[in-house]
């Protein structure tokens, strides 16, 4: 039953589900090395849920196959279940137990307790344990997150699926949340995350796009931004709508985003370097009016994932 | 609650103005003396971590719930005695979007339109720019619940501005959207700001807080900064927004 070394933890073919009329995940293949982290990165309705459930044994797929930890998902769901860490969207602790209370049910759940697994959960116990007689329903955003991988966590699973863990929760307690992922990938967990928030790709070794019930781009997050195939271009200052308006009217102009501070503009010609196009789209704002800075920048993520969506046409 | 002396026609120019805004549970204070002033026309972020007391302030602002202490005015009426006047001249859109998934795009509009007390002439007029805007013109007969999250989002924005209030309430109006629906839904509030309209709107997203006019960031219950996107950071002495958003909150954030 376990796979051979050097094999995939996760390993999906051609998975489909469709519900009724719409196909929620639609032919996706992706593999999972061992003691990776890989991060799913889209918005609602991609199909990021659907995907994990038909992974975590939840749900039975329409078409295409998976083996998970050596394991098919729908024959072995006992023994699979026993190996695997999944943590649901939606919160799905107790909110009437305590912080405690909650992590013994889960724990006698797998036949185990949180004694038995200290090691395992010490890092967020840590964090936990000054609430650990408050109940559920009364922490923060940020805790109540880390309660639930605590749960998830307390049978010792070699693969923790996690599905939008960060959603809704403040940019600060997002990153306490990584950090600690961070920990457990240390301890060589696979871990199979899924996020809405495209900055938390680069915790990723690698990420997939899903757009649409399917996978638009599967790499290092370093190497999805290296491959964005036109020149990138940061402008800064003057008046933001009017330099947006300026920037779709500039005759190379493939797309043109507010980014924070700045404006990103993409240029239609792979073959001129970046740093010419913005000397170029410099002057040319400032003979119609916009005084405005224009750099070469990298792209990140969040670029390339427009990218990915104005090339599926799902835009 | 609040005593006498609603500082009768108070002349306010501003669309929000907060006055040691305050609001306790108990012996927990969820907003401590709130005091900002947001313009017509401008767009203010209103930012904080999950707890910080944000959604008290503006359930206090929208007049769903009473100040235990301090004043506010919004849209020229004073919260308190004067919320249904309030609550003719804004509008509100919530996280979980208040659209009737099982009536018709055109249903909604129609719903709402009425709710907010425009006459069905009214509506009728209005119904049209907005479906034109939206780009939903074709798609007046079918179910809201079939609609992409992103569409829905941009209908409950239309449909909380159908009334033309002077204030409108945006609580995380993009979460979960992606990057380029995310970034049509800022365009939609420029538009709708560059024609008066105050909008106050709260996001997880820090790169969002920099398209706004002016932010807040509350801890605690309250404002730890207040200003222009460049003016925070500059008092701070740090970069980016993320940077001074972790400083602020990070004490705060353990529980």
């Amino acid at each position: 039953m376990t796979q051979a070394p050097g094999g995939a933890d996760v390993v999906a073919e051609g998975l489909t589900r469709r519900f009724g009329a719409v196909t929620a995940v639609d032919g996706v293949s992706l593999s999972v090395a061992p003691g990776e982290t890989f991060g799913v990165l889209g918005p609602d309705g991609a199909g990021k849920t659907t995907l994990f459930r038909m992974l975590a044994t939840l749900l039975v797929p329409d078409a295409g196959r998976a083996r998970v930890l050596g394991l098919d998902p729908v024959a072995d769901l006992w023994a699979l279940r026993a190996q695997l860490g999944y943590m649901p969207g939606r919160f799905s602790l107790y909110p009437d137990l305590t912080v405690e209370e909650n992590l013994a049910f889960f724990a006698s759940v797998f036949g185990t307790t949180p004694a038995a697994q200290a090691h395992v959960i010490a890092p967020i116990w840590r964090q936990l344990e000054p609430f650990r007689r408050r109940r559920a329903d009364a922490l923060s955003g940020g805790m109540k997150q880390k309660l639930a991988l605590c749960c998830a966590l307390v049978h010792a699973p070699r693969l923790l699926v996690l599905d939008e863990p960060t959603t809704g929760v403040d940019a600060v307690s997002r990153g306490e949340f990584w950090e600690l992922l961070g920990r457990l990938r240390g301890d060589g967990l696979t871990i199979l995350v899924s996020t809405p928030y495209m900055d938390e790709a680069r915790q990723c070794d690698r990420v997939a796009l899903m757009q649409g019930g399917r996978l638009l781009q599967v790499d290092r997050p370093a190497a999805i931004e290296a491959a964005y195939p036109r020149p990138l271009v940061a402008v800064t200052g003057g008046d933001r709508l009017g330099l947006l308006a300026a920037l779709r009217a500039h005759p190379h102009a493939a797309s043109a985003w507010p980014f924070g501070e700045s404006i990103h503009f993409t240029d239609t010609r792979p073959e001129v370097p970046a740093a010419q196009v913005a000397a170029e789209l410099e002057t040319w704002l400032a003979a119609t009016g916009q005084a405005a800075r224009c750099a070469p920048i990298a792209a990140s993520i969040e670029d390339a994932f427009i990218w990915a969506l104005g090339r599926a046409g799902a835009a | 609650m609040s005593e006498a002396t609603p500082a009768a026609g108070h002349a306010t120019a501003h669309a929000i103005e907060a006055r040691g805004l305050t609001r306790r549970f108990g012996d927990f204070t969820a907003v401590d003396g709130l005091t900002f002033t947001v313009a017509p026309g401008e767009v203010f972020g209103f930012l904080g971590a999950n707890g910080a007391g944000k959604t008290t302030a503006m359930r206090m602002l929208i007049g769903l719930l009473a100040p235990s202490a301090g004043d506010a005015w919004v849209a020229g009426h004073r919260v308190g005695p004067e919320s249904e006047q309030i609550r003719a001249r804004i509008g509100y859109m919530s996280q979980r979007f208040s659209l009737y998934d099982d009536l018709t795009v055109r249903e909604n509009i129609r719903l709402y339109g009425g709710l907010y007390g425009l006459a069905d002439a009214e509506i009728a007029d209005r119904m049209g720019p907005v479906l034109e805007r939206l780009g939903l013109a074709g798609h007046t007969r079918e179910l809201v619940g079939r609609l992409p999250l992103g569409w829905k989002q941009q209908l409950a924005f239309s449909v909380a501005l159908v009334h033309r209030p002077a204030v409108v309430f945006l609580d995380e109006p993009t979460g979960g959207v992606d990057p380029i629906t995310r970034r049509r839904f800022w365009e939609l509030i420029y538009e709708t700001a560059a024609g008066g309209t105050a909008v106050l709107v709260t996001t997880h997203y820090l790169d969002e807080a920099e398209y706004c006019d002016r932010l807040s960031i509350m801890v605690d219950g309250r404002l730890a900064a207040l200003g222009t996107p460049a003016a925070v950071k500059a008092e701070a002495g740090v970069a980016s927004l993320d940077a001074l958003f972790l400083r602020l909150t990070r004490p705060g954030s353990a529980a």
